[in-house]
C-alpha cells in the first residue's frame, strides 16, 4: 500500500522534475541563509558563518542525487537518458545500424513466418468448440480415413463413445447460377454436421437429422461465409433461394459462420450439402454400397470421461463384428482415432516433422544472427574501449556503461524485430490468400495472431540480450590504466575464443542449411525428369463431368465417344484418350485374385491394385510405353472376352516376370476372368516418392465409367488448344461444365510438398548464408584493422603478398573450413528427414556434394574479399608514422 | 525523530527540523543535515507530513512540513514498538545470572 502509494508520488514527481529541482535549490539556499544567521549570531564572521554552515549541511551534490534518487523514477529517467544517447551512437555508424538491423530483421521475420505457419497448421486447434475432444476414425491398417456410408451409419448408431458421429466428403459440383455454370468445390455432410460439431448458423439455418428422408430427400444448401461473401455479396435475402447444382435445384437453407471453415485445417469448403443427396451430387449411386469407401472422414466428439483407448475398442468391437457379417466387403476392420486437423496421421507426421525442422533451422539462424551480432558488438566494445576506459576512469560504474550497451543492443533488436514482423505480416497475408492448385480451396489461414506477436516481441528482447551480452565480460574485465596508458589494446589473441567457436558453428549451420536445400533441390529436379510411366510435357487434360451435366446410363458411354472424335478432329491434336482416373491425382484401388483362387473374400487377395479404366487410346495419349503385348482397341466391348493392361509391378508380383504375364488370367472380386493383353511399364501413381505399385488399365467399354478426364496429346500452344477444345465441347453441349488444364499444372499436387521443401529450405539456405558472409567478413575485416600495424611490419620487412594474405586471413579460413566441414556431415544426417518428402534425396550424390563446397568456398572468398584487399594495400610507411 | 519534532512543534521548516534534532540529542547526532532533505522527500511521498511554502523568521521563502493525521497515527505505532523495544532491551541488560536459575 504505501509503495504504491510511494510509486504514484514518484510518478507525479518525474512529470515535474523541473519544478523540483527548482524546490530543493531553494529550500538548501534557505537552509544555509538560516544557518549562517545563526553563526553570525554565535560571533563568526558573515564569510566564515556561510563558510561553516555550508560544511555542516555536507555534500550538496552527494545529496541532491540522494535526493533525486528518492523523488523520481530513476530507472526510468535513467532509461530514457540511455536511449537518447543510444540513439546517438547508433546515428553516428549509419552502416553498421542499417546492417545489424536488417541481419536482425531478416532472422526474426523468418520466425516469425514459420512459427505462424507451425501455429495455424499445428497449434491452433480447430474453430470448432471442444476441439480438444474432436477425433476422427481411421483404419488401423493403413490409416485411411475414409468408410462407406453404410458402415458410417453403422458406426453412428452401434457406438457408445461419441456424442455424435458426423460424416463429410470433399467434392465439386457444376453450380449454375443465372450466367452459367461454374464448378465449385464444396462438401458432402451427414445430416447431423453441424448439429455433432456444435456450429451454429451465421445465417438461416442448418440441416438436421430431421431432413433426412432417405436417398436425395433434403435438396439444401449450406454456404459457407467466405463464399456467400464473395459470390453473394452479403446478400441477406439469399436464404429460401434455389441452385442448381448438377442440373439439380438445391434451396439455400443458410449460412456457415465466418470463422468455420470445417475440419481440415487446409482445406475450406465452399458449400455444404446433406449426403443423402450423395446421387445428385456426385452422380455415383453408392450411398448404400457397403464396398465402397467414398466417404472422406467421420469425426465426432468423445463423450466426456471416455478416453480415446477406450472409444478404439469399442469401434473395434463393432469392426470385428462387421467383418463376420459382411466377409465379401469387408475386411481387417480394425479402427483407430486421431486428430483430424491434418487427415489424421496419415499426412500429419510428415507436415509437423517439416514444419518443425523449418521452426528449428529458423531458430538457429536467429542464433547464428545473434552470434553474428554479438561479434560485431564486442569489436565495436573493443573499438570504444579508450572511450569506456575513460569513462570508467571518471567514475562511471560498471553496470551504467553496461546498461548503456545493452540499451543500444535492445534498440537495435526491437528496431530489427519490428521491421521483421512487418515484412512477415505481410509474407503472411499473402501466403494465407495462396491457393496452389487451381480452384481447389486449399489454403490455411496463417494470419499471425497475439502469440506470434508475443514470440517476436520475445525473441527480440531474447536476441538483443544475447548479442548484447557478448561484450560484458571484455567490459568488466578492462582496466582504464591499462588501456589508456597502453592505446589500443595489445596483443592478438592466439588461441580459440569464444566469438571463433560462435563463428563456426553458425557456418556450419549454414552449410546444414545450404546441403539441405541443394539436396532437396536436387531431389526435385530429379522428380521433374523422373519417369511418371506418362509424359507430363505437351499434354493437356480436359475435364468434363457428364453426370454433373445431366447425363446417365447409357447415354454416358455415348457422349464420351462423341467428345473423343471431336476433339481427336481438332488440328494440331495428335491423340486424345479417356481415364476415370489421373495419375498421381485420386487413386481407386480394387483386390485382385489369382486366377487359381475360389475363396473371392477380401483376406485371400493376391494384391490391391489402383485401377483405371480407359478408352483405347488413352496409354497411346498418356506417352505410356507399352513393354509388350497390345492396348485396347475399340473391340474390346462389352460382348468380347474382358482383357486388361497391367504395369510391370503387377506383372511380377502376379506372374513373376513379364514374360509370363502375356495371356495369364486373374479374377476381379466378383470373380471375372481377365486376360492380361498388354503389359505397361512402371509408373508413379499416388505420390513420387512411392515404391513401385501394382496398376492395372481395363476398358472403359467393358468398365463403364461416369467420370471422366481426356488426356489431350499435342504440341501446340496449350492456350490456344484450351480454347479449341472449349469451343468444340460447347457444340456438342452448351451445358457442359469443362476445365482444362496443362498436365504439368495437374501434377503439381504431386510435386507440391518437395517444391515447398526447396523453396523453404533455399529462402533460409540463403538467409544463413548472408549471415555466415557478414560473420566471416566481419571478423576478417576486424583482425585486419586490428593487426594493421602488424601487417605493416611484415610488409616493410619483405612479406609476400601471399604470405601477409595468410596472416590476415588464415584464421577466418580455417573457421570456415572447420565450420564447413562439420556443416556438411550435419547436412548429410538432415537429409534423412528430408527423404520423406522430397524425391530420391540422397545427399550422397557427387554434384551435391561438389555444390556444397563450391558455395562454401564461393562465400569464403566473397566475405574476405574486402578485408583482404585492405590487407594487400597496406602501406608501411603511412603506418609506421602515424604511430 | 522527524515526525516526533514535527508533533511537538508543529509546523516546521527544514533547518528548523535538523537544528531541534541537533539540539534534542545533545549535539550528539551531528551528521550532515543535507541528508534530512531526502528523508523529508520520503516522508512526504508516503503521506506522513505535508509541506508548503511560507514565511521564515527572517522573511524568507520557506518550506515548512507539518505532521499529518496519518503520520500522527504512525508516530503511535512507532512509538508504541519503540517502547517495546527498549523495554525489552532493559530487561535484559536488567536480568543477572541469578534470575535465570
Amino acid at each position: 500500500m504505501k509503495s504504491i502509494k510511494r510509486f504514484f508520488a514518484r510518478l507525479s514527481s518525474f512529470a515535474t522534475r523541473r519544478a523540483q529541482g527548482e524546490r530543493l535549490r531553494e529550500e538548501i539556499e534557505e537552509h544555509i541563509a538560516l544557518q549562517t544567521a545563526e553563526n553570525i549570531r554565535a560571533g563568526l564572521s558573515p564569510v566564515e558563518a556561510r563558510r561553516q554552515a555550508i560544511l555542516k549541511f555536507g555534500g550538496r551534490e552527494a545529496m541532491k542525487e540522494d535526493y533525486r534518487a528518492e523523488r523520481g523514477l530513476l530507472f526510468i529517467e535513467n532509461s530514457l537518458r540511455d536511449v537518447r544517447i543510444a540513439l546517438r551512437m547508433l546515428r553516428k555508424t549509419p552502416g553498421f545500424t542499417i546492417a545489424a538491423v536488417l541481419t536482425l530483421a531478416m532472422a526474426i521475420g523468418a520466425n516469425a513466418v514459420v512459427f505462424s505457419v507451425l501455429n495455424g497448421l499445428i497449434l491452433r486447434p480447430l474453430n470448432v468448440p471442444h476441439a480438444e475432444s474432436l477425433y476422427l476414425i481411421e483404419r488401423a491398417s493403413d490409416k485411411d480415413t475414409s468408410q462407406s456410408y453404410p458402415d458410417y451409419l453403422y458406426l453412428r448408431d452401434r457406438n457408445h463413445s461419441f456424442d455424435s458421429l458426423a460424416a463429410y466428403t470433399i467434392t465439386q459440383v457444376a453450380m449454375y447460377t443465372g450466367a452459367g455454370s461454374s464448378l465449385i468445390w464444396g462438401m458432402e455432410s451427414s445430416c447431423n454436421y453441424f448439429d455433432a460439431l456444435r456450429i451454429q448458423p451465421y445465417l438461416g439455418r442448418f440441416f438436421n437429422l430431421s431432413d433426412d428422408h432417405g436417398p436425395n430427400s433434403a435438396p439444401y444448401i449450406v454456404l459457407s461465409y467466405a463464399y456467400w461473401h464473395s459470390h453473394f455479396h452479403d446478400d441477406l435475402s439469399v436464404v429460401g433461394r434455389t441452385l442448381q447444382l448438377n442440373k439439380h435445384p438445391f434451396t439455400i437453407i443458410g449460412v456457415a459462420p465466418p470463422q468455420f471453415r470445417g475440419t481440415v485445417v487446409f482445406v475450406s469448403p465452399n458449400f455444404f450439402v446433406p449426403m443423402v443427396n450423395h446421387e445428385q451430387v456426385a452422380g455415383t449411386n453408392d450411398l448404400n454400397d457397403r464396398a465402397s469407401r467414398w466417404v472422406f472422414m467421420v469425426v465426432g466428439h468423445l463423450k466426456t470421461g471416455v478416453t480415446p483407448a477406450e472409444a478404439t475398442a469399442d469401434l473395434n468391437s463393432i469392426g470385428s463384428y462387421l467383418e463376420k457379417t459382411y466377409p465379401k466387403d469387408e475386411r481387417q476392420v480394425g479402427f483407430s482415432l486421431a486428430r483430424p486437423n491434418l487427415l489424421g496421421d496419415q499426412i500429419a507426421p510428415g507436415v509437423q516433422a517439416f514444419v518443425a525442422g523449418l521452426m528449428l533451422l529458423a531458430g538457429l539462424i536467429l542464433l547464428a544472427a545473434c552470434a553474428n551480432l554479438g561479434s560485431l558488438f564486442a569489436a565495436r566494445a573493443a573499438d570504444r574501449s579508450r572511450e569506456l576506459a575513460l569513462r570508467l576512469a571518471l567514475g562511471a560504474s560498471r553496470t551504467r556503461i553496461l546498461r548503456g550497451l545493452f540499451t543500444e543492443s535492445l534498440l537495435i533488436s526491437l528496431v530489427g524485430g519490428a521491421l521483421g514482423l512487418w515484412a512477415g505480416v505481410l509474407f503472411l497475408g499473402w501466403l494465407s490468400e495462396w491457393q496452389p492448385f487451381g480452384n481447389f480451396p486449399m489454403h490455411t489461414p496463417v494470419n499471425p495472431d497475439a502469440s506470434v506477436y508475443g514470440l517476436a516481441l520475445l525473441l527480440s528482447l531474447v536476441s538483443g540480450f544475447l548479442f548484447g551480452a557478448v561484450p560484458v565480460k571484455q567490459v568488466l574485465r578492462t582496466d582504464p590504466y591499462q588501456v589508456i596508458k597502453g592505446g589500443s589494446s595489445a596483443g592478438v589473441g592466439r588461441r580459440i575464443t569464444a566469438r571463433d567457436v560462435i563463428l563456426a558453428a553458425q557456418i556450419a549451420i549454414c552449410a546444414v542449411l545450404v546441403t539441405s536445400s541443394l539436396v532437396a533441390l536436387r531431389g526435385l529436379v530429379h522428380a521433374m525428369h523422373s519417369n511418371f510411366g506418362f509424359e507430363p510435357r505437351n499434354s493437356v487434360l480436359v475435364g468434363a463431368d457428364l453426370p454433373m451435366a445431366g447425363y446417365s446410363a447409357d447415354r454416358v458411354p455415348i457422349m464420351q465417344k462423341r467428345m473423343l472424335d471431336a476433339i481427336a478432329a481438332i488440328p494440331g491434336v495428335e491423340s486424345v484418350g479417356l481415364t476415370d482416373a489421373l495419375l498421381l491425382n485420386d487413386q481407386t484401388t480394387s483386390d485382385i485374385f489369382t486366377d487359381r483362387t475360389a475363396d473371392l473374400r477380401p483376406s485371400s487377395a493376391a494384391a490391391s491394385v489402383y485401377t483405371h479404366h480407359v478408352s483405347p487410346e488413352y496409354i497411346q495419349a498418356e506417352g505410356t510405353t507399352l513393354l509388350s503385348g497390345r492396348a485396347f482397341t475399340w473391340h474390346d466391348d462389352k460382348d468380347s472376352p474382358r482383357v486388361a493392361v497391367v504395369n510391370a509391378e503387377f506383372a511380377r508380383r502376379i506372374f513373376g516376370s513379364v514374360q509370363n504375364a502375356i495371356g495369364g488370367y486373374y479374377k476381379l472380386p466378383d470373380g471375372t476372368r481377365i486376360e492380361v493383353v498388354g503389359i505397361a511399364e512402371q509408373g508413379k501413381y499416388h505420390s513420387l516418392t512411392e515404391e513401385p505399385q501394382p496398376a492395372m488399365f481395363l476398358p472403359i467399354l467393358q468398365w463403364p465409367s461416369n467420370s471422366a478426364w481426356m488426356v489431350v496429346r499435342s504440341s501446340h500452344n496449350p492456350e490456344q488448344l484450351g480454347a479449341a477444345i472449349r469451343g468444340t465441347l460447347h457444340q456438342l453441349d452448351p451445358g457442359l461444365p469443362v476445365v482444362i488444364e496443362t498436365r504439368l499444372d495437374e501434377i503439381a499436387g504431386a510435386l507440391f510438398p518437395p517444391q515447398v521443401a526447396t523453396v523453404a529450405l533455399g529462402v533460409l539456405g540463403a538467409m544463413g548464408a548472408m549471415l555466415s558472409i557478414t560473420g566471416i567478413f566481419g571478423i576478417a575485416a576486424y583482425s585486419v584493422s586490428k593487426r594493421q600495424r602488424e601487417l605493416g611490419i611484415r610488409v616493410a620487412l619483405g612479406a609476400q603478398r601471399k604470405e601477409v594474405l595468410q596472416a590476415a586471413l588464415g584464421r577466418a579460413f580455417k573457421l570456415l573450413t572447420i565450420g564447413s566441414t562439420a556443416g556438411l556431415l550435419l547436412g548429410l544426417v538432415a537429409s534423412k528427414v528430408l527423404a520423406l518428402i522430397v524425391y530420391q534425396a540422397t545427399p550422397r550424390d557427387p554434384v551435391v556434394l561438389a555444390g556444397v563446397v563450391v558455395a562454401m568456398a564461393l562465400m569464403g572468398l566473397l566475405a574476405t574479399w574486402i578485408p583482404g584487399r585492405r590487407a594487400l594495400s597496406v602501406d608501411p610507411m603511412i603506418l609506421l608514422r602515424e604511430e | 525523530m522527524v515526525l516526533k519534532t514535527l508533533d511537538v512543534l508543529g509546523s516546521l521548516h527544514g533547518y528548523g527540523i535538523a537544528r531541534r534534532i541537533e539540539q534534542i540529542s545533545g549535539d550528539l547526532l551531528a551528521v550532515n543535515q543535507g541528508t534530512l532533505y531526502p528523508v523529508l522527500l520520503k516522508l512526504e511521498q508516503e503521506g506522513m507530513i505535508a509541506s508548503e511554502w511560507g514565511a521564515s523568521e527572517n522573511n524568507r521563502r520557506a518550506r515548512f512540513y507539518r505532521l499529518t493525521n496519518e503520520g500522527r497515527k504512525q508516530l503511535q505505532v512507532e512509538t508504541k514498538d519503540w517502547e517495546q523495544t527498549a523495554a525489552m532491551i532493559e530487561r535484559f541488560f536488567a536480568a543477572k545470572a541469578e534470575d535465570l536459575s
